[in-house]
């Protein structure tokens, strides 16, 4: 399966709406690397809002992407984490520290116009 | 609905089939959606070190009926190489597959019981219960 990814201007939008299995969320991560360089996209907006697992491994590709994107001059940020989950992330013993987020898309957006536009 | 008492893990896809269905019962059981979203994680976790480190195995669910309380219970079965090391794996951050490590202690955390039981070349199991509050 294969998760859309929507270029807005600069940006790109991507809202995760299906239960992450580890390879779609491998290929999710090559595919914005890969969008990323094609678009030259400066910002991205990854709205986990109907997302209601991450565990260990989703996390890591999540900190992950975020960590590459950020190579590649592109700034990510997660939006839309359910209490649930961000509970559960913390218990585990994940803090995902240098990720940016936000409410839900609409601060994603405002968050990255911020920084990117000053 | 009918209790399905165990799911196979054998492909990558079983991780995501055994957290839905740990979901399912937790839901029947009356865990609220915070509770849900821990024993999936927590089931995702275990069925992932199934598939990762043994290959197959098995994770199975058990409703445990008590007369002052009620919860799900957790079984993790595989017959991979086993853990030589339990104290080694329980600590945040060690992992020996490029993971973040928070797999078995982070379950831990999640649940409200956890065992664990493992010989070097036997196999391992892992029982983990949460109680409805």
């Amino acid at each position: 399966m294969r998760i859309p990814i929507l270029k807005l201007h600069n940006y790109l939008l991507i809202s995760i709406q299906i239960d992450l299995d580890d390879q779609t969320a491998i290929q999710f991560q090559e595919d914005l690397l890969n969008k990323i360089h094609k678009s030259g996209a400066t910002g991205v907006v990854i709205d986990l809002t109907s997302v209601d697992i991450i565990d260990s491994f989703i996390a890591k590709v999540l900190g992950d992407v975020v960590t590459m994107s950020d190579l590649m001059g592109a700034k990510v940020v997660l939006t839309g984490i359910q209490p649930a989950v961000a509970m559960t992330l913390i218990e585990l013993g994940i803090h995902l520290q240098d990720v940016q987020t936000a409410l839900d898309l609409e601060q994603g957006l405002i968050k990255l116009r911020q920084e990117l536009e000053g | 609905m009918g209790f399905n008492p165990c799911v196979n893990i054998r492909k990558e896809w079983d991780i995501v089939g055994a957290r839905q269905l740990g979901r399912e019962h937790a839901k029947e059981l009356g865990f609220g959606t915070v509770d849900q979203a821990r024993i999936a994680t927590a089931i995702s976790e275990l069925a992932r070190n199934i598939y990762l480190y043994a290959g197959t195995g098995k994770v199975c669910f058990e409703i445990i009926n008590q007369l002052d309380k009620k919860g799900l219970k957790i079984i993790a079965v595989d017959k991979g190489p086993g853990i030589r090391d339990i104290s080694q794996v329980m600590q945040d951050g060690y992992s020996t597959s490029g993971g973040l490590g928070a797999g078995l202690p982070g379950v831990k955390r999640l649940m409200d019981h956890f065992e664990i039981r493992s010989d070097s070349g036997e196999g391992t199991e892992i029982e983990a219960i949460k109680w409805v509050r």
